[in-house]
């Protein structure tokens, strides 16, 4: 069955939000979404988040960034108009290679800057006319927003916010969502 | 909580009852406020000297680089001079976004914003000096690696001018990516607290929609995580590779190999210094003294001091080399640098880098604002004849001693220089009035471990659990209820 409310509990602390997850975790309920201001340590321990695999990507794309880089200057240098400058022939990457090394750094840094950078944008679905999902304008000023999603509020599960320190409890229809 | 213990020891570095709350609100305040009458003034001025610099590009480019005061013998002179001095500046930026982010430094997060902002704005001021140089700027895209038009002829892998277009631009793309990716959770902020529906649209489309979800935030820490990573090498690089425009020659004064790890000092010392400069000023006006405190001041001095010693010791182990080279040229270039009728530069040069960061040792004079302010305009008075006396010296006199000469800078060179600190100071003052000028969101995440009144609480004995609250939000939510 599809869940028909979302309850969203707003906390103005960091400390008490990290152990209101805790205990909403240890009560069941499923969180949909937490919303902060800032990065609060350990929310995605407890969260149980997956780790982000970002670093891994932009290692790929460094890597191709520093093939792209050794394909380019070889075809450039090597092969289409090599050239014998001061006696010293181009006719060979591995022998010129000394002078090539400050461009292969550089585009291997460009590529995995730049592509790491666009696939967080793209993953986080950020990009210039985008409209924030935040819920509330609070939660990026001082407000921590826990969204719980479920078939139906009950008075236990109000309790349980309650007393994990919740300052505002609002209910809506997850159509509304 | 044990994952905000900081040692006693440690001074704040948000100082007085700061809460998150009063964080947002004092971050936005100088951008939701009007500009006061000295902004005015300050900016005027500014766009003044920006538009005279522009006038006069407009004149070397229409005319010819011979409005410049450059002579067969001196073919470089006042334009590099300004490129290295602005490319050093625009080193600290990333230098403390990225360098002190691996070393977690704290104190790093009051001042990243506005020392990437410089960056940005000072490697754009960098780089119009090649493009002007090149007296036909239009035809600037013949730098980019594509076929030419006239034959299959390419760009030069070999040359460490082409490393240089690659080394900038990677640098001053991958600085703003940066720094932007940094600035999405704190236009979040101004977007979010916005009343002005103009100011909303601005913002939003600023934040590029940004919702603050954890695992946003969690991606947000590793990519910040890892462009510091990219960042570090990237910007020792950069400066390498703009000395290698000097090293790679075989001018006396210029073929040397200590020329890398020197030229970065230099950079990092400056860049230090003018971030020094403006911070200092930018602290009193927007009244940031809470967060860009004293000891953020010591700092920075203390690093202008270390940096200013290894630039000290650059100098003695070239001194050295070129005697104990036994090379006459060499030996030539660097007596006459000392004696010749440069000397006025060389020891402006010796007396504001070398002797002037010293006297940081004195506890009383680091933690002096007025006087961090005075060296920090002094060091980068030196470094700019740093390079002056690097480039200018070493080519005034020729292999042939009929070549031998003097450059004097007409007022085109003068004022395309005063013209680029005008441009500069536009976009820093533009800056400060728009964007949130210090990483709030940052700052925050370091409230409860160095804020003062959290480390007061600790010291104390007390929980700091629950202690976000504040009371002005916390009476909207009864309201809301």
């Amino acid at each position: 069955m599809k869940p028909a409310k979302i309850v969203r509990a707003f906390y103005n602390d960091d400390d008490v939000l990290l152990s209101a997850v805790k205990t909403i975790k240890e009560n069941k309920y499923h969180i949909e979404e937490v919303y902060t201001p800032f990065h609060v340590h350990g929310l995605e321990k407890v969260l149980g988040l997956e780790p982000t695999r970002i670093a891994i990507a932009s290692f790929i794309y460094g890597c191709i960034g520093f093939a792209v880089s050794i394909l380019m200057m070889n075809y450039i240098m090597i092969a289409d108009w090599p050239q014998d400058i001061g006696g010293k022939p181009s006719f060979s990457y591995i022998e010129n290679m000394p002078s090539f090394v400050p461009i292969m750094f550089e585009l291997t840094v460009f590529f995995a800057a730049h592509l790491m950078v666009i696939t967080f944008y793209l993953r986080s679905k950020m990009w210039p006319f985008k409209t924030a999902e935040n819920p509330d304008p609070r939660t990026t000023d001082d407000h921590f927003l826990i969204e719980i999603s479920v078939s139906e509020v009950t008075g236990k599960l109000k309790k349980i916010l309650k007393d994990s320190g919740a300052v505002e409890i609002n209910i809506i229809d997850s159509k509304e969502h | 909580m044990g994952s905000h213990y900081e040692a006693p020891i440690r001074k704040p570095l948000v100082i007085g009852e700061k809460s998150y709350h009063d964080i947002s609100v004092d971050i936005a305040r100088p951008i939701e406020g009007r500009a006061n009458k000295q902004w005015w003034i300050v900016f005027s001025i500014a766009l003044a000297m920006f538009l005279w610099g522009a006038g006069c590009i407009i004149y070397t480019i229409s005319t010819g680089i011979g409005v410049w005061g450059l002579n067969k013998t001196v073919g470089w002179a006042w334009d590099i001079t300004n490129f290295v001095w602005w490319i050093g500046i625009g080193h600290a930026g990333t230098l403390i976004s990225a360098v002190l982010l691996l070393f977690r430094q704290k104190w790093r997060m009051g001042i990243n914003r506005s020392a990437e902002a410089m960056t940005i704005f000072s490697v754009m001021q960098a780089g119009l000096f090649p493009v002007i140089h090149m007296g036909r700027p239009w035809l600037g895209y013949w730098m980019v690696p594509i076929p030419n038009a006239f034959g299959s002829l390419w760009v030069n892998f070999n040359s460490p001018l082409l490393w240089d277009v690659f080394a900038i631009s990677t640098y001053l793309s991958v600085s703003l990516v940066f720094w932007w990716t940094g600035l999405l959770p704190d236009f979040a902020m101004i977007r979010d607290r916005a009343v002005k529906p103009f100011q909303k649209k601005i913002y939003s489309i600023l934040s590029f929609g940004w919702t603050g979800r954890a695992k946003d935030w969690q991606r947000f820490e590793e990519v910040s995580l890892v462009l510091a990573g990219l960042a570090t090498p990237l910007v020792l690089s950069v400066h390498t590779i703009v000395s290698y425009d000097f090293a790679t020659s075989v001018i006396p004064g210029w073929h040397t190999t200590i020329f890398p790890p020197y030229f970065v000092a230099g950079a990092i010392f400056s860049g230090f210094a003018m971030v020094q400069t403006l911070l200092i000023v930018m602290r009193k006006v927007c009244n940031f003294q809470e967060y860009i405190t004293v000891q953020h001041i010591e700092l920075m001095n203390i690093v202008i001091m270390i940096t200013g010693s290894i630039v000290g010791v650059a100098y003695m182990t070239e001194l050295f080399i070129a005697w104990y080279s036994g090379v006459e040229y060499e030996q030539y270039a660097f007596l006459n640098r000392a004696t010749g009728p440069y000397a006025f530069a060389y020891w402006t040069m010796m007396t504001c880098n070398v002797f002037s960061p010293q006297l940081m040792w004195f506890k009383r004079l680091r933690t002096s604002i007025m006087f961090s302010f005075f060296i920090s305009i002094v060091v980068n008075i030196g470094m700019w004849f740093e390079r002056f006396v690097i480039i200018v010296t070493s080519l005034h006199r020729d292999y042939l001693p009929s070549s031998w000469t003097m450059f004097s800078p007409t007022f085109v060179d003068i004022s395309i220089f005063m013209g680029t600190i005008g441009f500069f100071f536009v976009l820093f003052l533009l800056y400060a009035r728009t964007f949130p000028v210090i990483a709030q969101a940052e700052i925050k995440t370091i409230l409860k471990t160095s804020g003062g009144k959290y480390k007061r609480l600790r010291d104390s004995g007390k929980s700091l659990t629950g202690t976000g609250a504040d009371k002005r939000t916390s009476v909207i939510n009864k309201l809301n209820k």
